[in-house]
Formats: C-alpha cells, structure tokens, sequence
C-alpha cells in the first residue's frame, strides 16, 4: 500500500511543480543555472565513458563475430544499434542519475531540514515549482546533446579503438555504420533519453523535498532516490524498447 | 492585529494544540512561551500557513486565513515576514541576494530601487559592510539578522519570529530583541515571538501567552508575570538560582 501512497504524492509533487511561476524572469535565470550545474558539468564524465565503453563494445563484439560466416560489416552495424538504442540513451542516463540524482535530492533535502523551503513558503513562492521545475527543464532540454554526444563519442571511440588494435578495418567499421541507416534509432534514441532525464531529475527532486528529519535522513533519501531512479528507468526502458522497436 | 479562535491541531492521535484563544495585538510584541515540544512553534506554523489545523479560526486583521481562497492566501502570504529559528537564509546567496530575493519574486522594482531598499534594510540591521558576504561567513547573531532584513524588506504586517535568540550569547540576544522591538513600533506592525528566553519576556514581551501541553495556560504582560501564582508558570520561568532572585528583587520592589 506504501507504494501506491508514495506514487500519490509524486504525482501531487508533479502537480505543484508544472505551475506558472511567480515570477518567469526569475525561472528563466535559474534554469540557465541548472543547465550549467546538472548539465554542462556532467559532460566531462559523460564523454570519458562514452569513449571507453564505446571501444569495449567494438573490441567484445568484433572478437565474437571474428567467425567469418558472419559478414565483415556486423561489428560495425552492431556496434551503432547497440550505442544508439541503449548505451546512450539507458547507460549514460543510469549514469547520470547517480551524479544528478544525489546532486538534486541532497541539495533540496538539505534546504528542507534547514527550514529554507518553508521560508519560500511563507514568502508565498511556490518552492516545488520554483526549486523543482527548472531543475526538470535544464535536464530535459539537455537530454538531446548528452544522447548526441554520447553517440557521436561512443562510436568514434569504438572506431579507434577497432583500428588501432587491427580487430576490425575503418572500412568495414565506417560500412557498417552506414548500412541500412534511417533516422528512427535516432528518434527512438532522443524519446528514450527525454523520458529517462525526466526521470533522473523529478525523483531525486520528490525524495529531497519530502525529506523528514536531519542530515542523516538527507544521505539516506539521497541514496534513496538514486535507487528508485535507476530501477524506475531500467523498467521505463524495458516498457519504451517494446512500443517503439 | 491576530486573532485566534478555538484553534485545535493534531498528528494523528496526539493533540498539539488544544482549544486555542488568543488575540496578537498591533503594534506590539506578542510572546509565545512555553516548553519544548509544548506546542508553540505548531501553533506559529498554523499561524502562517505551514501546518493545515483541524478546526478553529486564524484572523488576520478580521479574515479568516482558513477559509481564504488560494489568491487571498496568496496575497496574505506576502505581507507575511518570518525570522526563523536558523535564520533559514538561501545557502546558494550571498547576503544582498537574500535580503533582495523577496523584492525580485514580488514587486516590479528596477534595480537601483531594490539595491536602496536591501542596502536600508541592512543598515536598519546594523550591517551595512556585509553585502557580498555567503551565508557560511556569518556568524550566529549575523544571521539572525540579516533574517530580519529579508523579513521586513517587503515591509511586512505581521512578523513572525521564532525563537529568534536560540543558540545566541545574552548580549546579541538583547540586541535582537531590542531590534524586533523597535521594528514592530516603527513600522507598526503585528509581531508574534516564540522564546523560552526569560531576557526576552522581561525585556520585550508586552502581550505574553502561556502554551503548556498544547493547551493556553496562561496570558498577561511581563509585569504580571512575577507575580503569578499559575504553579506551571512559575515552574517555567523562575526555574534557576538567577531567576528565582530576581523574581524576589522585582516583589520586594512592588512591596517598597
């Protein structure tokens, strides 16, 4: 029954957080912020595990398809299916939701033990919204870059580290790349990384804003939204993966 | 001015605050007394909105904040300052930015206009030199401060403090005190105080009530109050050698 009363509130939280602001100048400002805080900041990792993960896929899979009744551009058509339809959009969002997630439920955590929500209520400012919304905007907004970037890096980093170590040739990796390519990986790719950074963001956001209790509680709910991130998105995947494929 | 009418409030089974009547009074520094845990802060919470009550009225200037509609609490809520415990200043401002933040969500105020208004209310505070200063570098007494500032920037009706001394040394606390006091006189506004500081209640409280276990036990002025026989109330106040004397100098002097 807990979950059902948990799910409530978040919705209620949903709620109080799409409301028109106060004040739209304000929000604009914080939303610049927050792009720079969660988003910009987070694009050092995203590259480096990109570009690692990417070339372990390259490696693993042209070592599994050395078998030559496969064709010599599968390492390549793989590889890209593999990166665009789950690496960037699940991997690096499973990622993020441990560095953004704990980022926002400790810091609007805190401001609830610290009694600095209630003062934005008593001012008459709607603290979910205010604290919350542009929270969601700058990880939605930025959710096509991170996919795009991810990609772009994974598959560079799978074609260096193909070539450099001779299990695959650039041209069977680029023809492979190239085979049979529309844009609806792509498509599916954004929808995916869209739905997931909402996830990331509006989780962690609902577990620190209805934190109770001191510092202990804070690290607790922290860890806390994470978990419930990862888990929420891993089945949003699965639901995504068979209405859209 | 205040009022409250047959105001009852519970978590679950425990009743908080049980039938309360009391009136907080223009112009004046209302203190709330009690215990901890007796109900003093929940019934400031109720007071402005923060706790939802179960039955009983909250009358601000005569309208009944609990059947308000979400526009006039909206309003209300505006014209509400509150210093709390902590200070509860935003952590991500500096100290101008927090006086200024209730001026930038409400009011269409150019820049220049809000710098006056912060670098005022800041003076009015006595600290005008710590603008730029983050909220990590001041100190317990500062913060308490630059609080009132951010209370009074929107030049509030009602002020709401609690315990706005707690964790303070005698001296700073005396200079808060004396600092809510005078703001409420100059600007005539309704101002609420939760304290269990004795230095408070002889030095600033001219309406004083009483909340011993969610219940109104006592109300009157800090010169009634050493000559109190409610046995809980002296319990609370004269608990201490320090205490216990000076009631005994302040009786000998009524008795002279």
């Amino acid at each position: 029954m807990k979950i059902f009363s948990e799910i409530g509130s978040y919705l209620i939280l949903l709620k109080n957080v799409f409301h028109l602001p106060e004040n739209p100048r304000l929000y604009r400002k914080k939303v610049l912020f927050e792009l720079r805080v969660l988003s910009l900041d987070s694009l050092p990792i995203i590259a480096v595990i990109s570009i690692f993960v990417g070339a372990a896929i390259v490696i693993q899979l042209a070592a599994n398809l050395s078998n030559p009744i496969y064709p010599r551009w599968i390492t390549g058509f793989s590889s890209r299916e593999g990166i665009m339809l789950e690496f960037a959009p699940t991997m690096i969002n499973l990622v993020l939701a441990g560095k953004i997630g704990s980022h926002i439920a400790s810091e609007i955590g805190t401001m609830r033990i610290t009694e600095q929500i209630d003062a934005l209520d008593v001012m008459g400012v709607n603290s979910a919204s205010y604290l919350i919304l542009p929270k969601i905007i700058a990880c939605v907004l930025f959710s096509p870059v991170v996919i795009v970037v991810s990609i772009f890096l994974a598959l560079t980093g799978g074609w260096l580290a193909g070539t450099l170590t001779g299990v695959i040739s650039s041209y069977d990796f680029i023809d492979g790349l190239q085979l049979d390519y529309t844009n609806k990986s792509l498509i599916i790719s954004l929808v995916k990384g869209l739905v997931y950074s909402f996830i990331i963001s509006s989780i962690p956001a609902y577990r620190g804003y209805t934190v109770k209790g001191g510092a202990l509680e804070v690290g607790r709910s922290s860890t806390k939204a994470v978990v419930e991130s990862c888990i929420t998105l891993i089945v949003a995947n699965l639901i995504i993966t068979n209405l859209l494929l | 001015m205040i009022e409250i009418k047959k105001l009852y409030k519970s978590f679950g089974d425990k009743t908080v605050l049980n039938n309360i009547n009391a009136v907080f009074e223009t112009g004046k520094t209302n203190l709330t007394i009690g215990r901890s845990g007796s109900g003093k802060t929940v019934l400031m919470k109720t007071m402005v909105g923060l706790e939802t009550i179960n039955s009983g009225q909250i009358l601000f200037d005569g309208k009944d904040m609990v059947s308000m509609s979400k526009k006039e609490r909206h309003l209300l809520r505006e014209s509400i300052g509150m210093v709390f415990q902590n200070g509860a200043l935003f952590d991500s401002m500096n100290v101008a930015d927090n006086v200024r933040f209730p001026l930038r969500m409400f009011t269409n105020m150019t820049a220049g206009e809000m710098d006056k208004r912060v670098d005022f209310c800041l003076d009015r505070v006595n600290l005008g030199n710590v603008h730029t200063f983050t909220t990590s570098e001041l100190s317990g007494g500062m913060r308490k401060r630059v609080a009132i500032a951010r209370a009074i920037v929107t030049n509030p009706k009602y002020l709401f403090c609690d315990e706005p001394n707690s964790g303070l040394d005698p001296q700073t606390s005396i200079l808060i005190d004396n600092l809510i006091k005078e703001i409420t006189e100059e600007y005539n506004i309704t101002t609420v105080v939760n304290t269990h500081d004795m230095n408070s209640v002889m030095g600033i409280g001219e309406h004083i009530i009483f909340i011993h276990q969610g219940n109104l036990w006592w109300e009157g002025t800090r010169n009634e109050i050493t000559n109190t026989t409610n046995q809980e109330l002296n319990d609370f106040m004269f608990n201490n050698e320090l205490t216990k004397l000076l009631k005994a100098s302040v009786l000998e002097k009524t008795v002279k």
